[in-house]
């Protein structure tokens, strides 16, 4: 494969012209996906290349949106449909959680749901309480649905790609402070499986289970305690839904110790989930309780100041892994 | 008779739309009329005696609209349902064994016991199932009507929902995407007048919700919910309408559930009168055709009691089916929550 730089959102891009090309029963529709390509360029050049009846402007209709994804999901197409930010979730709840995940399951399997919704989540750019949430533990708490958390240009190609050839509703949630990060990139089309987490550093003193940007954060985080002599694992799950458990059990087998680090708030998070499973399979393996570093418990700020103090960062992680080996 | 509003309501078919009724849709749709009557007050008394679990929102009075919209539409066009599903599942030719199962959540039902009343449909006969979030069908059909665009396929998508379903967002969504992109599509609001117990009167200033077509720039159609002829007449237009490329029409259909909101036994507290009830059993629509029918010498009275009967005897070996048939197996709860 011929391997070259991409930024996250153009590889994103390039997943989705490649996948559209391949199928045609792909189609893209959402708030300013066509003219505008998308608020972020997620949707740059579709229109040019598959034409009106593929790419499509919608109303702002955020229930109109993902329920029309349902119902021609349900008739067999692979519908693309984009919420532009994730706090945008909520507005079309019903269909997401009611319609969407459930229609399998409760129509007795008759019906499968290939729906990939497209959003953005993530802060750390003073877009306050209604433009900044990660969302992820809300959707993966509802069986029936997938969520994809790309957090490398290489993931957020395979993982669209991934998102839309798999056949049930799954949420793809790009970050936003990500969007211009580049990263290796295959020209070639390709798909990552939905549940395949990655090890993005192997390490032998502590496991970091980072999700979404927390991974550029980790990574940081890892170099610095290098230098101290701690040897750190990072576990990218790249779906909390379904979550890769053997391979966070593996690591932290191998580590004896864990700190999940997420976005969104700690109470409820997607990193209660993982810390329950690890004590569950790994209990007697950890040598520390398994550690958060996640938001506090406020809505996101807008003020700099404050968003920096709410949100986890790479200095955060560092001194939460010292306390974790007992070097704080 | 033809009238039209200022907001463009059109009120009824055309002028002699019943002209040209030939026996053998008068036995059509009186059988299928006749299907869902008796269907509803047999699952209706063995959910009150203990036998059936679950609750139940009977479709009895309102089997014209079903019956005549369906009567017009094919297996591959896609329809959505409501909390109130059974009438449009059997229109649409879903058969009583499955059906029965499904109430009493045996495997042999249509979702194998894992949808019951609320979620009841064939996925085969173009049913994207019975829907227990009100309005929440609505942008499905959307959906199922984009997809006959996209493909070509000459099909069309018909939504079922309530007076009370045309107060909620996702009905406003819906129709105004359907109308902005000419979608294939029905929207049949069956007006009974009640959000589950709150009269029209309460819940909206409107008399005729079909006026509220005319804020998506689409055709609104009153019609008697108790005329099948009627609701078929129309119907036939709004599939034409949607199959020329034009777009969706709003039909409402004014109709009545004789029983309450849920259940058969009748009314916990009296929101309704009695009198009130009283007359429109006395316009039922099952009645009327059969008088139509008599009347122009095109079906006997002992071809239409014989309906009932056979009916009734295909429901009773029905229940019978569905009260053997397997439960299912706990080891078996997380088959179908994904496609795998």
């Amino acid at each position: 494969m011929t391997t070259r730089e991409l930024t996250y959102v153009k590889a994103f891009n390039e997943g989705l012209h490649q996948v559209m090309a391949a199928d045609p029963d792909v189609f893209l529709i959402g708030e300013d996906v066509a003219g505008y390509g998308g608020v972020f360029h997620m949707f740059d050049g579709l229109l040019t290349e598959f034409g009106p009846k593929r790419v499509k402007d919608t109303p702002i209709a955020e229930q109109a949106i993902i329920g029309l994804g349902v119902g021609a999901a349900a008739r067999g197409l692979r519908p693309v449909c984009d919420l532009m930010f994730m706090d945008f979730v909520g507005v079309a709840m019903d269909q997401i959680f009611n319609q969407a995940a459930k229609m399998k399951y409760m129509f007795g399997g008759g019906v499968s749901v290939p729906l990939t919704i497209t959003t953005a989540g993530g802060g750390g750019m003073s877009a306050a309480a209604q433009h900044s949430q990660s969302l992820e533990a809300w959707l993966a708490h509802i069986p029936g649905l997938k969520v994809a958390m790309p957090a490398s240009a290489y993931d957020a190609k395979g993982l669209i790609v991934g998102a839309i050839r798999d056949d049930n509703p799954t949420i793809v949630v790009m970050n936003k402070k990500m969007l211009g990060m580049k990263g290796p990139v295959p020209e070639e089309l390709y798909a990552i499986p939905m549940g395949q987490a990655n090890v993005v550093r192997e390490g032998s003193d502590v496991t970091i289970v980072a999700i979404a940007r927390m991974v550029v954060e980790a990574t940081k985080a890892a170099a610095t305690l290098e230098a101290e002599g701690i040897s750190v694992e990072i576990i990218d799950p790249r779906t909390v839904q379904p979550l890769d458990t053997d391979t966070i059990v593996t690591s932290v087998k191998k580590t004896n110790r864990a700190v999940i680090v997420h976005e969104a708030v700690e109470f409820g998070g997607i990193g209660a989930e993982i810390s329950s499973q690890i004590q569950e399979a790994a209990f007697d393996y950890l040598d520390a309780p398994v550690a958060r570093v996640a938001a506090p418990f406020s809505p996101s700020p807008y003020s700099p100041i404050l968003e920096n103090a709410y949100m986890p960062d790479a200095a955060r992680i560092a001194a939460r892994v010292r306390a974790v080996v007992g070097r704080g | 008779m033809t009238q039209t509003t200022a907001l463009g309501v059109q009120y009824g078919p055309r002028e002699g739309y019943a002209d040209d009724v030939t026996r053998e849709l008068v036995l059509e749709l009186h059988r299928g009329m006749v299907r869902i009557r008796l269907f509803e007050e047999h699952a209706g008394k063995l959910v009150e005696s203990g036998d059936m679990p679950g609750f139940l929102h009977l479709y009895v009075g309102e089997e014209a609209v079903a019956t005549g919209v369906m009567s017009v539409l094919t297996d591959a066009d896609q329809m959505t349902s409501t909390h109130r599903g059974h009438g449009h599942a059997i229109a649409k030719g879903a058969q009583f064994r499955p059906m029965f199962a499904e109430l009493y959540g045996k495997t042999t039902g249509y979702c194998k016991g894992r949808g019951g009343s609320m979620h009841i449909g064939d996925t085969n006969k173009g049913m994207l199932g019975a829907n227990a979030i009100v309005g929440g069908g609505i942008p499905i059909a959307v959906g199922a009507a984009f997809a006959s665009q996209y493909r070509g396929d000459g099909t069309v998508a018909a939504s079922f929902f309530g007076d009370g379903a045309t107060n909620i967002g996702a009905f406003h969504e819906a129709v105004n995407m359907a109308a902005v992109w000419d979608l294939p599509i029905l929207f049949i609001c069956e007006n009974n007048g009640y959000a589950e117990f709150t009269a029209q009167g309460n819940h909206m200033k409107l008399e005729d919700i079909a006026e509220r077509a005319a804020s998506y720039g689409i055709p609104g159609v009153v019609v008697d919910g108790m005329d099948v002829l009627a609701v078929r007449a129309v119907a036939v237009a709004a599939v034409e309408r949607a199959k020329a490329g034009h777009g969706p029409t709003l039909i409402e259909a004014k109709t009545y559930r004789y029983f309450d909101h849920q259940g058969i036994k009748g009314m916990r507290i009296p929101y309704r009168d009695a009198a009130e009830v009283e007359a429109w059993r006395e316009r039922d629509a099952i009645k009327l055709l059969e008088v139509i029918g008599t009347e122009r010498d095109l079906v006997s009275a002992k071809e239409f009691a014989d309906i009932w009967s056979q009916t009734e005897a295909e429901i009773l070996e029905a229940i019978e089916f569905a009260r053997n048939s397997p439960e299912p197996d706990p080891a078996d709860i997380l088959d179908d929550v994904y496609t795998v």
